[in-house]
């Protein structure tokens, strides 16, 4: 099962300030373990967040981004005590859903 | 009195024959301390002060919080043979109160008879709530890879309800307060291939081991170390890490055996640890190196 998100909203100069910790592991598929085994690839390809119903971030991702990423954006619109959904999915198609409520 | 002074001699007894049986291949125990002292003299690590830097800017996004949010989970799911959740567990605040119970351990729990701080609570309660078994848990206690053992997403969770908060170690009890001696008492005891104790790392302030400032942890200033920042996530591996990881290595770095988990040796130095940073603020679990 896939660990909880870090979700920070807040109100700042007219827009929304998202702050979003994902815990993943973010494996490349390039490295090997001490066997000298390859470690096989396992990183998150889509990020999405969701505001009222409508998408204000869509991304794809690839292994080139660290363990346990940070993902800091910013939109227009959007009030104190409304809602933000993330999403991520990763190359093996688990998915985990984490809300939080700007303030 | 004397039953204290038996215990730590029993328990130090056990240490000595170990290091004695090492000691043959000890390698020039002199001239590693005078290292250890010459590198005392140099000014300031400049990497440190940049260290802090780093960490100051990743304080809203620390890894840390990935962590407190699964203990968080961890607390309240339904878990183990007796399906049950923590929330029955008493950290000394009463049960399931969490809030402010990290900075006020270890403490005496008459349930358990014993003086414990935060990680052996919290394997007292999954063991005695859940019905999991202490030799499981024990059986890989540190994170390594991707693997981070449910007490220290648990630890890291109830660490952050102190955030902000005092320290309050208390010394009530006559057992705190013999946790309190024994654990000076291991804190200063030499032994080992290097003839150290905690004490030869810890007990001046100024020194270093490459880069690594050594903190004293026997002044009231500087004794806050053994509390801030940790629970820890490192950012060499990515890994979040308990002062029992902390305090096991240290056991290591100083050639003893190793204590075993959540044992009584790591309560009663964590107690001598814990009182001396009596009434600084604890900022929550952090990032290390
Ligand atoms: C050989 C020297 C050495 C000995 C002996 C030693 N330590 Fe350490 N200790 C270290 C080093 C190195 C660190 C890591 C410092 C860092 O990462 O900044 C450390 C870190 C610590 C910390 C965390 C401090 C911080 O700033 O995060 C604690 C607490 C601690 N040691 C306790 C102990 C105890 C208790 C003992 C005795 C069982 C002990 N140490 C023995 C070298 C030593």
């Amino acid at each position: 099962m896939a660990d909880p998100m870090r979700i920070r909203a807040t109100a700042k100069d007219g827009g929304i300030n998202v702050k979003i910790l994902m815990a993943h592991e973010m494996e490349t598929g390039q490295r090997k373990d001490s066997a000298g085994k390859p470690i096989p690839a396992h990183f998150i390809t889509h990020v999405s967040a969701m505001w009222q119903g409508k998408e204000v971030l869509s991304a794809n991702w690839g292994p080139a981004i660290a363990k346990n990423p940070f993902l800091e954006f910013n939109f227009k619109g959007g009030k104190k005590g409304e809602k933000i959904q993330v999403t991520w999915t990763d190359n093996k198609g688990e998915k985990r859903t984490d809300e939080a409520s700007i303030n | 009195m004397t039953s204290i002074k038996l215990r730590a001699v029993v328990a130090l007894f056990g240490l000595a024959l170990v290091c004695a049986a090492q000691a043959q291949q000890a390698a020039a125990p002199k001239k590693a301390a005078t290292q250890t002292k010459k590198a005392a003299n140099s000014s300031p690590s400049a990497i440190a002060a940049e260290f802090e830097k780093f960490r100051d800017i990743m304080e809203d996004a620390s890894p840390a919080e990935l962590f407190e949010a699964k203990g968080e989970e961890l607390w309240k799911m339904k878990r183990g043979p007796k399906n049950a959740s923590l929330e029955q567990c008493d950290l000394g605040q009463g049960r399931g109160v969490v809030k402010g119970a990290y900075v006020r351990m270890p403490r005496y729990f008459a349930d358990a008879d014993q003086v414990m701080d935060a990680e052996r609570r919290i394997v007292y309660c999954m063991v005695t709530l859940q019905g999991f078994k202490e030799a499981d848990l024990a059986k890989k206690p540190f994170s390594s890879g991707s693997h981070t053992p449910d007490p220290v997403s648990l630890v890291t969770y109830v660490a952050a309800n102190s955030r902000g908060m005092k320290i309050a170690v208390p010394q009530k009890h006559p057992r705190e307060r013999e946790a309190f001696n024994v654990g000076k008492e291991i804190f200063n005891y030499r032994a080992g291939p290097w003839d150290f104790s905690c004490d030869t790392c810890h007990g001046e302030s100024g020194l270093r081991i490459r880069t690594q400032d050594l903190p004293n942890l026997t002044s009231k200033k500087e004794a806050i170390a053994a509390f801030q920042s940790w629970p820890g996530y490192r950012m060499t591996g990515g890994l979040m890490h308990s002062l029992q990881w902390r305090l096991n290595d240290c056991f290591r770095q100083q050639r003893f055996p190793e204590p075993g988990y959540v044992s009584e040796t790591i309560s009663d130095l964590m107690t001598y640890l814990g009182v001396n940073a009596n009434g600084h603020v604890y900022k929550g679990p952090g990032i290390k190196r």
